[in-house]
């Protein structure tokens, strides 16, 4: 057993795990974050997308072990004070789903998306870099108009909050 | 997977130690090695975690060369100012790696290690005549890419950083699998003082491989219709659902000529 010690969602979480213990199952099994979802376990699908220090990873490839120290983001950390995340709104806005497996995956890797691109994102550029995350239900036309929504409000918050 | 032993050294040394266990692995971006654990393809009686290791990262100019860090992740290639103003195709390359996630989490060092017949950094050493640095000697790449899966490394030997010659002119040309990303074919075709250097991953039985025929007719005229008339052979090429050989081998002439196209 190792111990491990990290930052989840603002709080600051530790525990003595077996060493293979997956990032996944960790939050998932042990801190009961069943919000990141395990779909292929074989690094493909991006369901279980996560962020640990910013940037946005597969939690199934992954070692919990590996993120000792570091700051982790699960889809549960993204709304604040009861408001939901403007990524998480603008996918209810367009159904950005269909029975929602994949949508947590989607929202995390959205959210990197904008932070890496910046929030003027043209269709191509939102195909290509959810190159990572696969849907098997919506043919992906409302994800895709989801993610370029989400981003727009990402900017104009990230504007509006420089300005006060 | 099975259960092992986990270390996370600070320093190379400490590093170098933990692997003198000879059934201990040094552990990456686990891109490949953790999802080849979950199979039981693998099963290292430790991990020595590398990334706790400073040394290990970076990318700096050298003179004629850019040199990276064995650790530095592909994000960190592919957004790289120095990499994008030297080898602007080894940035681009970096930047095709997989998927964002992957890219956040995997590293130079581990693609060359493993040398997946289908990676595509082999492509980018073998073409731009890196040197593979490790904790004990220097290793040029034409020596270093023994066969699939298989380098020259030694038990115990750990990469520590590559140095990329800067080229004149270079491009990297993929067909990736639409599933899995990784290259079908990839080729990566570089000029240099030296003459041009032809590089192809994703279809060899044995690995990346060099084409002779196109790197003296591209030597001699640096444009996409110096290839015309020219031709892989399928022999030694791999088939697999994804592509025979043949196809494979109409890929390699076809994305070389494109390749060559954008390297301007």
């Amino acid at each position: 057993m190792v111990h491990v010690s990290m930052t989840v969602n603002g709080r600051n979480v530790s525990a003595e795990i077996d060493p293979r213990t997956l990032l996944v199952q960790f939050l998932r099994d042990t801190l009961r974050l069943t919000g990141t979802h395990v779909g292929c376990d074989t690094s493909q699908c991006g369901a279980c997308t996560v962020h640990v220090d910013g940037a946005a990873i597969k939690s199934c490839t992954t070692l919990a072990i590996s993120c000792n120290g570091s700051t982790v983001t699960t889809i549960e950390g993204l709304a604040k004070a009861g408001k939901l995340h403007p990524m998480q709104q603008a996918f209810q806005d367009n159904h950005g789903l269909q029975c929602g497996f994949c949508t947590p995956g989607m929202i995390m890797a959205s959210v990197d998306m904008v932070n890496r691109c910046g929030p003027d994102l043209d269709e191509a550029t939102i195909r290509h870099e959810l190159e990572g995350n696969i849907c098997r239900c919506t043919g992906y036309h409302n994800i895709v108009r989801s993610v370029a929504q989400g981003a727009r409000e990402m900017g104009a918050a990230a504007t509006a909050q420089a300005a006060e | 997977m099975y259960a092992f032993e986990y270390h996370r050294p600070t320093t190379l040394a400490g590093a170098l130690a933990d692997l003198e266990n000879a059934d201990a692995k040094p552990l990456a971006g686990g891109q490949t090695l953790l999802p080849t654990m979950k199979q039981r393809l693998a099963s290292p009686s430790a991990l020595v975690e590398l990334s706790g290791v400073p040394e290990l990262s970076g990318i700096a100019r050298d003179g004629d060369a850019v040199v990276i860090g064995a650790m530095t992740r592909h994000i960190d290639v592919a957004q790289s100012p120095v990499v994008a103003g030297a080898i602007p195709a080894l940035a681009a390359l970096a930047g095709g790696i997989g998927d964002p996630q992957v890219r956040n989490r995997g590293t130079l060092g581990g693609s060359l290690a493993n040398n997946d017949p289908a990676a595509d950094y082999p492509g980018a050493a073998l073409a731009l005549g890196a040197t593979i640095v490790t904790d004990r000697r220097r290793i040029a790449a034409e020596d270093y890419f023994t066969g699939l899966f298989e380098t020259a490394l030694e038990p115990g030997e750990l990469i520590t950083k590559v140095s990329f010659p800067i080229p004149q002119k270079a491009a990297y040309v993929k067909f990736p699998s639409p599933a899995s990303r990784y290259a079908l074919v990839g080729v990566f075709v570089a000029k240099t003082a030296d003459g041009v250097r032809v590089a192809v991953t994703g279809s060899g039985e044995s690995g990346v491989f060099r084409v002779d025929s196109f790197e003296t007719a591209l030597s001699a005229n640096f444009s996409p219709s110096a290839l015309d008339g020219l031709s892989v052979p399928a022999d030694g090429l791999n088939s697999d659902l994804h592509a025979d050989a043949d196809y494979r081998a109409h890929l390699i002439g076809v994305l070389a000529k494109r390749a060559v196209a954008a390297a301007g």
